[in-house]
Parts: C-alpha cells; structure tokens; sequence
C-alpha cells in the first residue's frame, strides 16, 4: 500500500494482508494426504466407462447391449433411454441455449460424444464390456468449420438454429460510422485464433453413490459444486438438497470444469439404476476429445486512428467455432467483444459476435473467457499501425489507455485503472535490455481482466456470494464458504481475509469449501470472481461476527462511546490506546456465557448490483516477452519477460505470484505450442505426446512488477489476478517476432511452419519489389 | 496370466502382494497398497504424475511393473516426512508456493528429491532438466525451479545440536 492509499484509506495497515502465508491446503498436498475424487473409494464401489460416438453427426437407430450383460462381472449399461432426456445448459434462463443431453436420446454431434456407460466390478471389465455394446447409426452429413457451417447448404445441426447461428452478441457504443470519418487511418485484418484444451493435471472424474433413501452423494473434480448440484437435481429430476457435492480437492480446472461432463451424469444415472456407488475416471485422451475447449474464433477487426495516434473507432465482427454445444461458450462469445476494446478508449465501438454449431467439440470458457483472442487480435493490430504511422507503440497504447473514472459507454466503470504505471515498468525494462542479438526481439502486450461476472444467466435464486464465519470457545473459526479453491489459492486468500478482518491469525481458521451439504451457495471458481465476491462475503461475515464480539467487551469496558474498540492480532483494544487491552479468547469465553452458550456466528454476501454488464472492477497489465527465434526451423524460444500488473491491493502474496507465472505458461502455450488440429471432426493429437505444453525448460524468467492501486468494489482494495494474464502473452510473442522479422502471423497457436513460410513470402516478395 | 505372490519395499515397509504380473507398479501403489499420494495423468508415459524414486532414482511407475519393481527400495511421497517431520524439498515448497492444485506435486517432489540425491549442488538449468518429465499445469514451474534452488542452498539443512 503506497502512501496516497494509506492517506485515503487509513484502516489499511494490514497484519495479515500480503504477508508471507502458506497455503493453508499446503501440508496436505506436499505429503500426500489430499483426496481428490480421482483418489476416492467407496465400499461396493463399481467402476464405470463410456462408450463414445466414432461419426462426428449421426442418428442413433438402435443399441443393443444384451451381449454386454452377458460378461461376468458387468453390473449394468445405461443409455440415453435411461434418462429423463433433459437437454441442460448452463445459460439456464434461455431454454434455447441449454441443448445437450449428455447421452444423448436420438442424435450424436461430435466424435467422442457419450452413447452409452456400463458398469462392472473393475475398471478392466468395464473397459473390456464397451466392445460388446452394438449401435447402429445413420451417418449424416457434417460440418466442421464456423464459416462452413453458416452456408445456407450446411447441414442442420440443432432443429430450428437457422445457419447454424447459435448465439449472436451485439455491442456497440457511439457513432461508429460519424467516428471513422474523423479517422486518418483505417485498417482491417482478418485473424484466427485455435482452440486449446485445458488439460487438468486430474482427468474429469466422479463417484456418485445413489442410497435407497433417494440421496445422492457425488464426488466430482469441479470448480463450482453448487453449480452441480443445481444442474444434476434438474437433469435427475430431484431435488437439489437431495444431491450433495463433495470437492474437496480439485486437480485443476481453468474454466472446463463448471459445467456437467460426462463423469459426473453417467456415473449418477448408473449408480440410481444399480444402487451402488459408481466411479469413472476419464483417460487423458478422453479429457482431450470429450470434454470442452477454448473457444477457436475468426475474428475480423477494422480499426480507425488519428495521424497523432488517437483511436476514433473500432468494428469487430467474430465466428466462433461453437462446436456442438452451448455450454458457457454463449459468455466467451460476449466477453470475447467486450475486452476486444480492452484497454483503450473508443469513441465508438461496434461489436457483432456469432456463435455457430459445428459437429466438432463444444467449445466454452477458458482462462481468459475469450479475452485472450481478443488480445491476440487487437494487441498485433494496434502494433502494425504504429508502425504503419511511425508512432512509439507503446506511447501510443498509454494516448489512448482507461483511466480511474473512466465510462465505458452502457458497459462499465473504471474506478481504479493502474496502466500508466504498468507502461512505465514495461518502458524502463526494455531500456534496461539494450540492444539484443540478432535472432531476438522484444514484444509487448496490453491486457485487462473483469473481477467477476455481474450476469445472471444461470438464474440463481442465491446470493453470488455467501460465507458463515462461526467463533469456537477456544477463539478458533469455522469459516464456511461455496467459493472452490481449484489450486488458485482461494481458501488460503478467503482465510487471510477473515483474519485481517476479525482480528486473529490465519492459523485461526479452518476454511470448509468444498461441500454443499456444508457450505452456502456460491458461484464458484470462474470468470476471477472468487477475490472480490467471496472476499467481500468473508469480509462482511467476519467483520459481523467481531462486531457481536465487541458489544460484549464494550459492555464490560464502560468506556466511553465515542471511542473505538478493535481487534488486532487477538488483542483487544481502543484504537486510540492500543497498548490497553485484553485477550481476545478470553472475550470469546465471555460473549459465549452472555449468549447463553449461543455461538457467534457472523454471516456475510455479496451480489453485484448497478456495477455495469460485466463486472465490478477490472484488472490492468501490460506484459513484455523477449523472444528468440531459430531462422533455419522457425522455432521460437521465449527468453525473458516481465509483466507490470495492477491487481489492486494483492491479499496473498504468495498466491499471486504463482497465479501469475502460472498464467504465463498457459497463455504462451496458447501462443506458440498448443495446437489443437482436427481432420472430420477427430483430433489428432489427444495425448500428451502429440499435444504440447510448456515444460520446465520452456519458461523464462517471469518477474512482476507490481502496481499498486486500491480497488474501491474489492475487499481490502483488491481485483482480479491470474486469468487476465493468460490474455496477453500471444500477442506479446506474435509483436516480437513482428519486430524481428517484420512479419504479420494472423494466426494462433504460431507454428514453427508459420514462422518459415510468412518469412519466406516477406522475403520473396521483397525480391521481386527490387528486381 | 497366473497371478504372482510379490514383496515390495514402499517407504521402508514389506509389502506382500498377490498381482497379476501385468499390473503397472503405480497399480500397485495406488490400489493395492492403497497410497494415493501418487497421481496418475496419462497413458503415455508423458506426465511425471506417477514419479517415485527406486532406490533413490526418480522412475515413472506407470512405465515400470510391479513385478520389476520387486527387491529395490520404493519411495513415495508418503515416504518423504520422517517422524512427521517433513523433508526440505516438502518445506521449500510449502515457502515458495511451488504447488497449487497439487495434483503433480508428488511426482514433482520425487523428481526434485532424486535429483538432488544424484546433484546436491544443481544449476538452474540441471534443475529444469531434471523436472522436464514433469508436467505442472498451474505453477508455470519457476516457483517450483526456486524452492528447489532453495534446498540446494541449504537453507532447510537440519540444525545438529
């Protein structure tokens, strides 16, 4: 917290906030003792496996597993016909968009799509039992590509979706037309943008056990149980307090894993019609051709600027490859428009996104929800037209960059906006760089993130956010939250919090997450919504629950009431004489007596209201990434970087830091490593050999240089931090290799290939301008 | 196949176990001595999830069968803490935050405690090399490069009195 902060806001000097703390899940995960779903055994338990659809388009005639009954060992096979039928979504307000059985009753639409799920008594005879299952399948005609799929001639994917058009997203601001006039330059580039798998180190897995007493408990790899929870009661058709989730442990999630998979509704509908526990655990290569991915995009974009540099207008219009299904790629589809004018100022702005069904995996959120598409797209433009106009594009970026209260017309509000700062860091280090070697150059990026989704497609009757904050005798708390900690640290971060803010110390607290039967309701671990809302939640639960403490030491002080009593470090005292006080257990002991032996019990929410479309608060970085390449194979080697980043008042320091580095690697995979390639509607390379990831020997250096501001919406001035920086490494790695070779690579993942062909005809072309 | 009556030594104990030979040692660990510390990634020998060290020497042990495996010294990472008392490299990842989900962070730590076994002293380089088998999906690696570093350094050396 930087001086001005601490003027403003003198009730930030922190005793917990931004110290060095441990995860608090720490021990449990260095030593083994974490149980993820994929660790967990039931008595009776059986294992299940799915059969999957080898056609990416068919009808489903007939199946016939009598054979499969036959083997020894083999407890059940389930198929569409076993269920209610229900297509589900996650945009649950619109029933249109909510469009897939997840075994499917009549119709598959992409290959690897489940057709049916058997049970056995081990894994092996499950696995052994699908090649007894029979289905005969009319193969229909398929498409596979956005722009394919629209034609008026391609095949119908979804009853009554016309040209395939699944979802459409408008946004716009201004005169865009009266603001291209203004424009002394305009230019237009198409881009594609790939898809990547979110490759989970823990494969989507479940346990679900059915008891005759009509509960289900679920044991599932998610990053948001209530949501589970809520989605399975509508597709089983029970209640939802009849359902409980348990995910105590998450091997990773990073956006694939909020909505239902296969795992958890097969696994579910086996155990209801065996009535023992099921468990199924998806292979790697099942993770990667049946689950979701990040959304693959064309994006065209037509940018107007002033000679000087000043942007006028923007125009946006983007396919999306939707594949099969809604899912959350609906959201990508609008956020995706939203950060393509992150984070500048446009006079007017024109954004018109379709989304479009294909017969190839459904596509959805992934860290960065589409932003880092946008990124990729804007950030390179923006680059090629300071050099078309001869400006410094930095300086160019900072002309046009949002400041604190800044409106993004009908959008949003900047209340706190650290970018300046961020162009400064990035400024001086490439000064610091000096002249490089001949193979390597520098490439920045610009980026923003939101802090939370304000929407509500999902139609929860809950509040976003919601924590308990319960005050044991021995001055212990029980923290409840339905914010899911995936990895990110929120249990730590939530912790922290309610230390700060109820004056104990984070070994205080036990956070219980992870478990609907003993959690409030909560959206989850998406969109970087858990900091600031459940935070907030935390914050208020906690700070209830020391207000309850401190009627009871006023009480007992007969102090006069124009003073202020506080806890701090278990110690409670006036503020302004702070070396009188008394231990806070103490107090506990005394306000559990004058309750009756009622506990204390803090409750606290949070739900975004009048904060704009998007989101509360936003998040600023602008990254630098200094980048080699090898002229003979195109291999393009990252040496060093260094992103500035304004995330507000960071809570736990420790966690940031690794959310941060942690992004880094995603997103430079999604630059130049992870290619997701198909052939009709197969993807080739669903394994880890074939599809690459960064490795220790990849990652340079990734310092931060942190910014610091105070983020008025968020607990304790805090903001989002980790997703949004998965949006700009492409674009910084594609700028770099702009500066090296002068070569414009419109497409993502950069392939070695791209890299040689694009030199090739820059070179060429070259040659034949001189002859 | 006939199924075998086997020993394995996990962590310092006799394990007797009655196997198909077929099964892979991480089977074994997993579902028939029933510690789960050790994670499973992919089917293809690429992830590092299912690292242990054989007598001191990082193996993937879902490349290894249960029955190769028998008369050497297996260490899991329920095999690190002694006494309750954890080992440095579980200490220098608690500090440097060198995990997040956790999932790889068995094979991860078995990577690092038989690379410092062979290479007390490593480079950061040695380093990165001797966890490139290793796939950690959240941390971005550098954090997990420093608390590596931070052992090699001796900061977590037991203080004898």
């Amino acid at each position: 917290m930087i001086e001005k902060y601490a003027v403003l806001y003198p009730h930030t000097k922190f005793h917990v906030i931004n110290t060095h703390v441990r995860n608090i899940d720490g021990v449990a995960k260095v030593t083994g003792r974490a149980v993820y779903t994929f660790d967990v055994k039931l008595p009776g338990m059986l294992y299940g496996k799915i059969l999957r659809s080898p056609h990416p388009h068919a009808k489903i005639l007939n199946i016939d597993f009598s054979k499969a009954l036959e083997l020894p060992g083999v407890m059940g096979v389930v198929t569409g016909k076993d269920t209610l039928g229900v297509k589900q979504g996650i945009w649950r307000r619109y029933k249109d968009l909510c469009d897939e059985q997840i075994l499917p009753v009549d119709k598959v639409r992409y290959i690897g799509e489940p057709v049916a799920a058997v049970a056995a008594i081990t894994e092996e005879i499950a696995e052994k039992v699908l090649n007894l299952i029979d289905v005969d399948y009319e193969v229909l005609p398929a498409v596979f590509e956005p722009l394919d799929a629209i034609k008026k001639d391609a095949p119908e994917i979804h009853e009554g979706f016309e040209r395939n058009i699944n979802v459409t997203r408008h946004i716009e601001w201004g005169d865009v037309e009266e603001a291209f006039e203004e424009a002394d330059y305009i230019r237009e580039d198409w881009f594609k943008c790939g898809g990547q798998a979110h490759m989970c180190m823990e494969t989507r897995c479940a346990v679900s056990s059915y008891t005759p007493d009509g509960k289900l408990t679920i044991y599932h790899s998610n990053q948001s149980p209530y949501y589970m929870q809520a989605l399975m009661a509508g597709v089983l058709g029970i209640r939802e307090g009849d359902i409980r989730v348990i995910s105590h442990y998450v091997g990773g999630g990073f956006g694939g894993k909020f909505e239902l998979d296969g795992a958890i509704f097969c696994s579910a509908v086996l155990s209801m019609k065996l009535r023992r526990p099921v468990k199924i655990v998806y292979t790697r290569e099942e993770d990667f051709i049946a689950t979701k991915r990040r959304t693959p995009m064309y994006y065209y974009t037509r940018t107007g600027v002033k000679k000087d540099g000043t942007f006028c207008a923007r125009e946006a219009k983007v396919f999306t490859n939707g594949g099969a299904y809604t899912g959350m790629g609906a959201t990508a589809l609008y956020l995706t428009g939203f950060f393509h004018s992150f984070p500048y100022r446009w006079k007017a702005y024109r954004y018109d996104g379709y989304r479009v069904y294909t017969n190839t995996l459904p596509s959805t959120s992934m860290r960065g929800f589409g932003a880092p598409q946008a990124m990729w797209c804007s950030e390179q433009q923006i680059e090629w037209i300071a050099a078309d106009l001869g400006l410094d594009p930095i300086e160019m970026r900072r002309k046009n960059a949002h400041h604190e209260a800044y409106v993004i017309p009908g959008q949003a509000t900047i209340q706190s906006c650290g970018i300046q700062q961020c162009f400064d860091e990035i400024q001086k280090w490439i000064k610091t760089k000096g002249k490089l070697p001949k193979n390597r150059a520098i490439g920045i990026s610009a980026a923003g993130f939101m802090s939370g989704g304000i929407f509500n497609w999902f139609d929860t009757p809950y509040a976003f956010s919601a924590a308990m904050v319960i005050i044991n005798q021995d001055g212990t708390v029980e923290l409840h939250v339905g914010a899911q900690d995936i990895g990110q640290g929120s249990n730590t971060t939530l912790a922290i919090i309610c230390a700060e803010a109820l004056g104990v110390k984070v070994e205080d607290i036990k956070v219980h997450s992870g478990d609907t039967d003993f959690c409030p309701p909560d959206l989850g671990a998406w969109g970087s919504r858990q900091t600031l809302m459940a935070g907030n939640a935390v914050k208020m639960a906690a700070e209830d629950a020391k207000r309850q403490l401190l009627e009871f030491a006023y009480a007992q002080s007969g102090m006069n009431i124009v003073y202020d009593l506080d806890i701090k470090d278990r110690w409670v005292h006036a503020i302004a004489r702070p070396e009188r006080g008394n231990d806070y257990t103490e107090l506990v002991k005394k306000a559990l007596r004058g309750k009756d032996g009622h506990r204390i019990i803090g409750r606290g929410y949070y739900t975004p209201h009048r904060k704009g479309m998007i989101s509360p608060a936003y998040s600023y970085m602008l990254q630098g990434v200094e980048v080699e390449v090898d002229e003979e194979t195109g291999k393009i080697r990252l040496v060093d970087s260094l992103t500035a980043h304004d995330c507000g008042q960071p809570i736990n320091h420790l966690g940031l830091i690794g959310q941060l580095e942690g992004a880094f690697s995603m997103a430079a995979g999604y630059g130049y490593l992870e290619y997701m390639p198909y052939e009709d509607g197969k993807l080739m390379n669903p394994n880890l050999v074939d599809y690459k990831v960064m490795r220790a020997t990849e990652m340079p250096p990734t310092p931060v240089a942190e910014i610091d501001t105070y983020e008025p919406e968020g607990p304790y001035g805090a903001k989002e931090a980790g997703e949004g920086l998965t949006n700009p490494t492409a674009a910084a790695i594609g700028n770099a290799l702009f500066h090296l070779f002068g070569i414009q690579i419109k497409e993502c993942p950069i392939k070695p290939e791209m890299v040689l062909n694009t030199l090739k005809e820059k070179r060429e072309k070259e040659k034949n301008s001189k002859k | 196949m006939e199924k075998r009556l086997i020993t394995l030594n996990v962590n310092g104990i006799d394990y007797e176990l009655y196997i198909n030979p077929k099964t892979l040692l991480v089977e074994a660990i997993r579902d028939y001595i029933g510690l789960t510390g050790t994670k499973r990634g992919c089917d293809t020998v690429s992830c590092g999830a299912c690292t242990v060290m054989i007598d001191g020497m990082s193996v993937k042990s879902c490349a290894v069968l249960a029955v190769q495996a028998e008369g050497y010294k297996i260490t899991t990472v329920e095999g690190l803490e002694k006494d309750g008392k954890l080992a440095p490299v579980q200490e220098a990842f608690l500090d440097e935050g060198a995990y997040q989900c956790g999932f790889c962070t068995a094979g991860m730590l078995m990577s690092a405690q038989a690379l410092l076994n062979e290479n007390p002293n490593p480079t950061e380089w040695e380093i990165r090399e001797g966890i490139e088998g290793n796939i950690c999906r959240c941390t971005g690696y550098n954090s997990i490069v420093r608390a590596i570093q931070a052992v090699a350094k001796g900061k977590y050396m037991e203080v004898k009195s």
